[in-house]
């Protein structure tokens, strides 16, 4: 852990500020063509649809340049922002998890960051309202206003609640060893269960809940998390066990969102 | 739930302020409280953090202003009944599949290109390569997963204008993802396992639904409330199986390679 921070240390002492200064400007420079490429597919799929197959032109050009500009420099501080952030941060406190040495604690921690980071996410705010409306045509629920926000509320703590016990189960598994494609079968199998048994209303809604969960923040927060757990215990491979935290948040609230609609 | 931000209108930072508060109050909680150690780099970590906020907040400004509308817009006219060409007597009736084979295009290269520009796919990909030492290229990866999330829209489009049950679908999937697991080497799978889950996030969350509600409002006989969900479904289904798939023909390449070089020793 040590290791890789003295040489960068050593490495910037020698450089000096001058030559810091110029790798700094290279290395933002490298990230801004990076992006560049990234978002390249987008405007050229947009292109070749808007002018070759509806043969429109481009409304609002003007928007689109400044659009284009602002998601290409976002996208570049986001990435570079991950290295120095979110990445360290995620890898330190699973260290220091595994130092301290209490199940409780990290238990405790990888629920609130479940939970947490998916009660208030946008995209589940919107599944939910959406789910109330079906719920609401569908007859399972009072077509009145009071009615549907307690049951899209419902609906999403019932989804955080499940994201929550994912990464508990996901944590266990990787202190533990377990194969991951065991738990897997059996997160299918319930899925299957459920689809079976729950109302053919919220089939949709269910399935597309388990998508919609994990924000870009969240993801490599998770990410470090499971990898640096899985470096800091004796007997763990990081690429067998510290990735698949993410795998269980997207599949436990397809079970749970089921289960909700079965109950309701 | 109201904004915590008093400036919402004014800067678009605070929408994303409102998404990361709450994380930020559990790590700060639990290093503070709990754990009780200083972090280390603390003046990087929060530069980071900073950046990742601006950086968010940035790239969905941006995408709300020049993609999400554009995206949007060409979802509805591909979907149209007068671009496919369907006319009076024509649209009533229950026109056939292959009416809206741009339709399919459509879905499938925005599910590509989508994919490619996903900020959390980019964060796993180096992860993976970080973790894996080089062994898992993040270009590979990102384009193995990008073709597995166009592969699945094109066919939830499919599903949408035929009208067969979602689940049958999803449960096909699953087989075939249980049979994949039990051949592609070790290392991928919990790998392949995220991507699905990964894929579906900022940029490909709002221009899939789109694709899926013009299409169920377009086409007689589908409800949007109904039949506008399951797209995000496929798109975290197939990743899973190409990433995998991925994973066995690289393995396959270097097998092949590897007796063939030494087959070349030998003569």
């Amino acid at each position: 852990m040590s290791a890789p921070k003295t040489t960068e240390a050593s490495r910037t002492r020698r450089t000096g500020k001058q030559g810091m200064r110029g790798a700094f400007l290279l290395q933002m420079l490298r990230a801004l063509a990076e992006s560049l490429r990234d978002l390249a597919p987008i405007v050229a799929v947009i292109a070749f649809f808007q002018f070759i197959v509806l043969r429109e032109p481009i409304p609002n050009l003007f928007d689109l340049a400044i659009g284009t500009v602002m998601v290409v420099i976002g996208l570049t501080l986001f990435v570079q922002g991950l290295k120095l952030g979110l990445f360290p941060i995620g890898e330190a406190m699973a260290w220091d998890f595994a130092r301290k040495g209490s199940l409780f604690w990290l238990l405790a921690f990888a629920f609130c960051l479940g939970f947490g980071t998916t009660v208030a996410e946008p995209a589940l705010i919107a599944v939910a309202d959406e789910a109330a409306e079906v719920a609401a045509n569908g007859g399972m629920i009072d077509a009145s206003e009071t009615a549907r926000a307690s049951y899209a509320e419902g609906l999403r703590y019932t989804v955080a609640f499940a994201v929550g016990l994912a990464i508990v189960i996901g944590v266990l598994r990787i202190l533990r060893g377990w194969p991951i494609q065991y738990l897997i079968i059996g997160g299918y199998l319930g899925v299957v269960l459920m689809t079976w048994l729950a109302p053919q209303e919220i089939i949709g809604i269910a399935y597309d809940s388990g998508g919609v969960t994990t924000s870009t923040i969240t993801v490599p927060l998770v990410t470090a998390l499971g990898v640096g757990l899985a470096s800091s215990i004796e007997g763990r491979n990081p690429m067998i066990d510290g990735f698949g935290l993410i795998a269980f948040a997207s599949l436990t609230p397809m079970i749970f969102v089921m289960g909700y609609g079965i109950v309701i | 739930m109201d904004s915590i931000c008093v400036f919402e209108h004014i800067v678009p930072i605070c929408g994303t302020v409102d998404d990361v508060l709450p994380i930020l109050a559990i790590l700060v909680g639990f290093q503070v409280l709990v754990l009780r150690r200083p972090i280390p780099n603390l003046g990087r970590a929060l530069t980071g953090f900073a950046l990742v906020l601006l950086g968010l907040a940035f790239f969905i400004q941006g995408l709300e202003t020049a993609l999400f509308p554009l995206g949007k817009l060409m979802a509805a006219q591909l979907t149209a009944p007068e671009f496919l060409g369907l006319v009076g007597d024509q649209a009533e009736r229950r026109p056939h599949w292959q009416a809206y084979l741009w339709v399919y295009a459509f879905a499938f290269a925005i599910g590509f290109a989508t994919t490619i520009a996903e900020p959390s796919l980019i964060a796993v990909a180096i992860k993976a390569n970080q973790v894996s030492a080089g062994a898992i290229g993040t270009w590979g990866l990102r384009i193995a997963v990008a073709i597995g999330v166009a592969v699945g829209i094109a066919l939830g489009a499919y599903r949408i204008v035929s009208g067969t049950p979602l689940h049958y679908y999803i449960i096909t999937g699953y087989v075939v993802v249980l049979i994949q697991t039990a051949f592609a080497p070790r290392t991928i799978i919990a790998l392949a396992y995220d991507s699905g889950g990964v894929t579906t996030s900022t940029v490909t969350v709002p221009l899939v639904a789109a694709l899926g509600l013009g299409l169920s409002s377009n086409i007689p006989g589908r409800n949007p409330l109904l039949d506008g969900f399951g797209l995000i479904a496929f798109a975290s289904l197939f990743p899973i199986m190409s990433l995998m798939a991925y994973a066995q023909l690289s393995e396959l390449f270097a097998r092949f390679n590897h007796r063939r070089s030494a087959k070349h020793k030998e003569t």
